[in-house]
């Protein structure tokens, strides 16, 4: 036994050493770069004229960045040829990421962002901020501008119904959401003319359906509660929006009090209750992630899944191939609805934007110009079998089960598409109050009158937040 | 070693004390002066207004619930990781056969000390994706497990029931821990002095005995690292979260103050409000080491 010494000895030192560095956690990540930012930068001039509408500087570098997920970044190359055919003496700089927030910060920060940004995937900046902090150039220029393939068309009439919307924020056109996504209820055609059932058109139709499918021993509808429940509001919202029309949605992205009271609003709800009463839901389904719901779906678990048009290529090699992917619109409440049977919720996805602070606004409208040329678009649905966001682009692309369905149910709906901003303009709430309530909604942990007076008065208290910008529509 | 220790030591770590200052320190200055700002993250603009980022965390009800989920994890998980560890590494390093106490532990502890250590090298980002197919309700192990030996009463949507979803996810925690504390715990106890043991054995001390009054204490040190160590990693947790429940599981009953920090940044893109939570998590961090380090202070023996 020593008598423990004065002072520091040995082990005391490595130790306190020791605690002192391992106290150390993730707050430090936030700030390692938040150091002061450059002044407004003066972006690169060229003369304009009939070839160079938007005023390009010839000589000017062009920075593009792009994320680089699901439909991978060859399209992206594709685009930047295009652009050095155009103009020779350009530098073009290709980057391709997923950490689209985390890497782009510092430049945003510092004033030298990319000319183009294709600000997407699970790391993308939240749209609703870099709208607020005005890091984002007006794109009207570029909405005037010429079409590449025929002078005497604008850009913005080639624009697929949705995307405008989708992309301004208090009046201005912000952002370019270049992939059309529709949200259609998802089946598998083979089994369903098997068992001879329809895609329901109206509520009672589908509750019929789904007893059916229930006593055919197959589970009606499937969902990944842990993190996409909220892709089974489509159904709900959905029906709702298309019994009351598109202003249903507008009141409630506007976050006008009694929004989520609408009657509409609430039928579709009650609807989820009642099917979660009858078990129309795959048991197990609150403790699954979306890969393993969906995955469920293609074995033929479940006979409804509720996702965007990229969920065939999500599950590529997983379903069996003659699984045969169709799309259907989701029902209305009755046969008396606002918008007809074919109308479809579509959300252009895939935010493109041109930063306000980039040294070459005038080349990243341009670049964006030609992304939506006839050669640019159809180039991209073909390396990503799937539809860009503007008219007239030919599919080149093998034309796979699912979207062949899509493209047919877009055709039938024409310009009867709806969707709803509340998703993207205030993620937070979506997920933490919509999300979390719709899981439990559908867990049966609580009724529809409770969703709806919890949504509600969650809805009233985002309205009153100083913290959060709004947007209105 | 009286006078001028501090700087006689601190010459020695010039270098990495400066790498830590500006790596380390540095960043967390920042971070404490962007909390007292309304920084959103993705623009030069900024304004100062001192701590009204901390006024509003004291009332956010999701703030403090997510610190409880942190307090249950940094209640369970190290007190049950640490209880198996210390009752592996015992069986396999002082449980001695007849006769030979404080050497060697019981019949093919070379077998089991590699079986104890494999979760550990199991990265704990893995273990959450393989921990994900394990309880899924309809194809998992665990449930089918169940079904098998006829307890269908049991089997339920694990990570979707609000009651289970933490304890799943703490299971996984110990699950991963326990091998790493079983090799520091072990390691401890093969360096603890053999004299004592014997001693113990002449005064008619059994198994447990000597277990409880020798190597427990012997162990206090190591056992208090271990808890801060252990601590700090429940103070974060963000890894494993984000893997198996990134949207804070069932009506956000497993939501940890990481991952509300990171949704505060990222979701909401409030920087300032994001780095206040940091700041407020780093107190705590530091709170909790010095408290266990400070508990049950006695007189110490070196051997």
């Amino acid at each position: 036994m020593n008598r423990p010494r004065p002072g520091l000895d040995r082990r005391q030192f490595l130790r306190h050493a020791a605690v002192g560095l391992f106290a150390v956690s993730s707050a430090g990540v936030l700030s390692a770069c938040a150091t002061s930012g450059g002044g407004p930068t003066t972006a690169a001039q060229g003369d304009v004229s009939a070839q160079n509408p938007l005023g390009v500087a010839a000589d000017a570098g062009l920075d593009v960045v792009i994320f680089k997920g699901g439909y991978g970044d060859e399209y992206a190359l594709f685009h930047e040829e295009l652009y050095k055919k155009a103009y020779p003496q350009a530098q073009v700089e290709h980057t391709a990421t997923t950490q689209i927030a985390q890497e782009m910060q510092p430049r945003f920060v510092a004033g030298n962002p990319p000319d183009v940004l294709d600000n997407s995937g699970a790391q993308k900046i939240d749209y609703a901020t870099l709208a607020a902090e005005g890091q984002c150039a007006d794109l009207a220029p570029l909405l005037d501008a010429p079409t590449l393939d025929d002078p005497n068309v604008k850009i913005r009439d080639i624009l697929l119904p949705g995307v405008l919307e989708q992309g301004t924020y208090d009046g201005k056109f912000l952002m370019l959401n270049y992939v059309y996504a529709a949200f259609p209820m998802w089946y598998s055609k083979p089994l369903f003319e098997q068992h001879g059932w329809q895609p329901p058109t109206t509520l009672d139709e589908m509750m019929a359906l789904c007893e059916q499918i229930k006593t055919a021993g197959i589970s009606p509808w499937a969902y990944g509660g842990t993190n996409a429940a909220d892709y089974v509001f489509d159904l709900s919202l959905g029906m709702a929006v298309k019994q009351g029309g598109p202003e249903v949605a507008k009141k409630i992205d506007n976050l006008e009090p009694g929004a989520w009271q609408q009657d509409v609003v609430v039928a579709g709800v009650q609807a989820i209750e009642e099917m979660v009463r009858k078990g129309y839901f795959m048991p197990g389904s609150e403790g699954l992630k979306h890969t393993e719901a969906q995955t469920a779906w293609v074995q033929g678990k479940a006979a409804f899944y509720v996702s965007g048009s990229w969920l065939e290529n999500e599950m590529k090699g997983i379903a069996p191939p003659d699984f045969t992917m169709t799309a259907a619109p989701v029902p209305a409440l009755d046969s008396g609805s606002a918008l007809p049977a074919t109308a479809l919720r579509t959300q252009p996805t895939e935010a493109f934007i041109v930063p306000a602070r980039a040294k070459n606004v005038n080349g990243g409208l341009e670049y964006l110009r030609l992304m939506m040329s006839k050669e640019g678009a159809s180039k991209f649905a073909e390396l990503t079998a799937s539809v860009p966001s503007v008219k007239g682009a030919d599919a080149g692309a093998a034309a796979t089960p699912a979207l062949q369905s899509v493209t047919a149910a877009l055709d039938a709906a024409g310009s009867d598409v709806f969707s709803w901003q509340i998703n993207t303009w205030y993620v937070n709430f979506w997920k933490s109050v919509l999300q979390q309530q719709l899981g439990n909604l559908l867990a049966g942990r609580i009724d529809a009158n409770t969703f709806i007076s919890t949504v509600q008065s969650e809805s009233d208290k985002l309205a009153a937040d100083q913290n959060v910008p709004k947007f209105k529509r | 070693m009286r006078y001028g220790k501090y700087r006689f030591v601190a010459s020695f770590l010039a270098i990495p004390l400066l790498l830590y200052i500006v790596f380390v320190v540095s960043p967390y200055l920042q971070a404490i002066y962007i909390s007292m700002t309304d920084w959103r993250g993705f623009s030069p603009n900024r304004n100062f207004i001192g701590l009204a980022n901390y006024a509003e965390l004291l009332g956010d009800g999701r703030f403090w619930r997510a610190m409880w989920h942190n307090a249950l994890l940094l209640i369970v998980v190290p007190v049950v990781t640490l209880g198996i560890a210390l009752f592996l590494a015992t069986m396999t390093t002082v449980a001695g056969r007849r006769g030979s106490v404080g050497h060697g532990g019981v019949r093919g502890s070379r077998f089991y000390q590699v079986v104890f250590v494999f979760p550990h090298v199991v990265p704990l980002v893995i273990a959450g994706v393989l921990f994900g197919f394990f309880y899924n309700p309809e194809a998992g192990l665990l449930n089918g497990l169940l079904r098998l030996v006829g307890f269908d009463w049991l089997t339920r949507a694990w990570l979707g029931d609000t009651t289970f979803a933490l304890p799943a996810v703490m299971a996984v925690l110990i699950w991963s821990f326990v091998g790493f504390f079983y090799i520091v715990l072990s390691a401890a106890m093969k360096s603890l002095p053999t004299d004592v043991f014997e001693a113990a054995v002449l005064d008619g001390a059994g198994g447990f005995r000597t277990f409880v009054s020798i190597t427990i204490p012997m162990l206090t040190d190591s056992l208090k690292t271990s808890y801060i160590y252990l601590g700090i990693l429940m103070l974060d947790c963000f890894a494993l979260l984000q893997v198996m429940l990134p949207d804070g599981g069932p009506d956000g009953s497993t939501e940890v103050v990481a991952q509300y920090l990171y949704r505060a940044a990222f979701t909401e893109g409030r920087f300032g409000y994001a780095s206040a939570i940091g700041v407020a998590l780093c107190l705590v961090t530091l709170v909790l080491a010095i408290v266990v380090l400070r508990m049950g202070r006695r007189e110490r023996v070196e051997f």
